[in-house]
């Protein structure tokens, strides 16, 4: 099982994490004009790389707070993990997350 | 006594001849009428398909690592059609009909044997959705029955039906038709007859581009050269997102790693296949004698073709509340397969705004059914650019027209 640095409360184990899925999908600001498209982009259409990709946690079994993470989804590995509300942090400053 | 004069013979010349290998292994050729890309169970029925009811037989089906060496090589071969919907009854009940006959067709042995299928049922709840489920499974032609405790027990005697554990057994639904195959030797009879056609089958060729004239396919690129294409179909599972980006096309899916794993071999204990979507386990015994066990998927994105370990020690408590008679045997091995995730739990199957390319994935976490019946349909799909009738409802486009077949239900943990 693998750690999951929580940015509050340290490293813990993957299962006391929910897995939230793609971060910083906001929702519409402008709700009522949006065609059925922008809908369907918003309520379906994820990016799904092959590589680092930015996702939501939420440290369920913790302290009950949701951040965003950095991981790649080749290896799994964790580059950073972040606050909610800070800014996706660039792939080359990468934290010292997992120790 | 030995001849003293005539030299030993050489070691392991009393040994036959290779067998004749099933296919060959050529080089590509610079310009196909069909490119498949992916040489899974569903490339390689697609151009089976395309080559014998089409007369398309000008393919090549690329595959980057080695023949049906992806989701076909793990998944956990079970064959069923009890969907709810219509529109997925349609399809699936397709493939399972085309698996009755496909020994025959293929002229190679499956394996597939009709051993049933019981869909567990653990509250009130499961019990209710489950007799909607018979019931809409009656009306399509699709053979189903529901079943209480006793009916379970007498299908199945090894599971545990006592009434004081975390999740009774309150009666299950049950498909007599529905059964298990030999993945491998399901891919190898596509394998041999696609090629007896004039398929070429390409390994280790990784498609790195797709390149388009205004709106229309007109070529891959990929690491063995340049392949230029009239037509390109994907089949690609996992990677359909990584490939349908290659031409700016987003999908609605997300890739995740599914587990399963293996006993080592036993004596005949399991008759049937047993799934159960509440307690995240299904389970059958390979012809073998291994039982083989699914999980349900991790819940994060992953390519990796592994998950975490937490996955599978909570399906094995699960498999050993329901089967107790489990509780000495050897986890053998395990492993996982990316599968790509769709939003209803239901396939795309069809065209895209891209002229000449076609769209193969979604499955999920159950294709292996669908192998001969999406072959099938996609092959009509690319042969004739228009859908074919089983198929039609499976579009890209009914994520924004709000037409999902909605199969969470049927599908969950245990697709």
């Amino acid at each position: 099982m693998q750690l999951i640095p929580c940015p509050w409360c340290g490293p813990r184990e993957e299962a006391e994490f929910h897995y939230g899925g793609q971060a910083h999908v906001a929702y519409p600001e402008d709700p009522g004009a949006l065609t059925d498209q922008e809908w369907a982009r918003f309520v379906f259409f994820r990016d799904n790389p092959c590589g680092p990709f930015a996702e939501r946690w939420s440290h369920s079994a913790g302290c009950r707070r949701w951040f965003n993470a950095v991981r790649d989804t080749r290896t799994y590995e964790l580059l950073s993990v972040y606050r909610v509300g800070e800014p996706r942090p660039d792939a080359s400053e990468r934290d010292e997350v997992v120790s | 006594m030995t001849d003293p004069v005539s030299p030993a013979p050489p070691p392991g010349a009393h040994l036959p001849d290779h067998p004749g290998f099933l296919w060959e292994d050529p080089e590509p050729r610079p310009a196909y009428d069909v490119v498949v890309v992916g040489g899974g169970g569903h490339g390689l029925a697609t151009a089976y398909y395309l080559a014998k009811v089409h007369g398309i037989t000008n393919v090549a089906v690329l595959e980057k690592g080695w023949l049906a060496g992806g989701n076909m090589a793990r998944n956990t071969t079970i064959i069923r059609s009890n969907y709810l919907w219509d529109e997925s009854s349609g399809i699936y009940e397709h493939s399972l009909k085309l698996w009755e006959g496909l020994e025959e067709d293929l002229g190679y042995p499956i394996l597939f044997d009709q051993r049933g299928v019981l869909n567990l049922a653990h509250s009130l709840q499961d019990v209710r959705d489950s007799v909607r489920r018979v019931n809409a499974n009656r009306l399509n032609g699709v053979d189903a029955e529901w079943l209480d405790p006793r009916g379970v027990k007498e299908v199945c005697p090894i599971v545990n039906t006592a009434p004081d554990v975390r999740y009774p057994v309150l009666g299950a639904t049950y498909q007599p038709r529905a059964g298990i195959a030999k993945h491998d030797y399901v891919a190898w009879g596509y394998a041999r007859a696609a090629h007896a056609m004039g398929v070429d089958l390409i390994q280790n060729c990784e498609v790195t581009g797709i390149e388009t004239v205004g709106d229309r396919v007109t070529a891959v690129r990929t690491t063995r050269g340049r392949i230029a294409a009239g037509r390109v179909a994907l089949c690609a599972a996992g990677h359909s997102s990584v490939l349908a980006e290659m031409v700016g096309l987003r999908l609605p899916l997300t890739s995740h790693p599914l587990q399963a794993l293996v006993s080592e071999l036993l004596e005949p204990v399991h008759p049937t296949v047993v799934m159960s979507n509440a307690v995240h386990v299904y389970v059958s015994q390979a012809h073998k004698g291994e039982l083989v066990m699914g999980a349900g998927i991790d819940s994060y994105n992953g390519y990796g073709q592994r998950g975490s370990f937490h996955i599978i020690e909570r399906q094995m408590s699960a498999a050993l509340e329901l089967f107790p008679i489990f509780a000495r045997a050897h986890l053998l091995r395990t492993w996982a397969g990316i599968v790509d995730v769709s939003p209803d739990a239901s396939p795309i199957v069809g065209l895209t705004p891209v002229e000449g390319l076609y769209l193969n994935c979604g499955w999920g976490t159950g294709g292996f059914k669908a192998t001969p019946g999406v072959g099938d349909c996609f092959a009509h799909t690319i042969a004739h650019d228009k859908p074919h009738r089983f198929n039609e409802p499976f579009t890209l486009e009914r994520f924004t027209t709000g037409a999902l077949v909605d199969e969470h239900g049927a599908a969950a943990v245990a697709h």
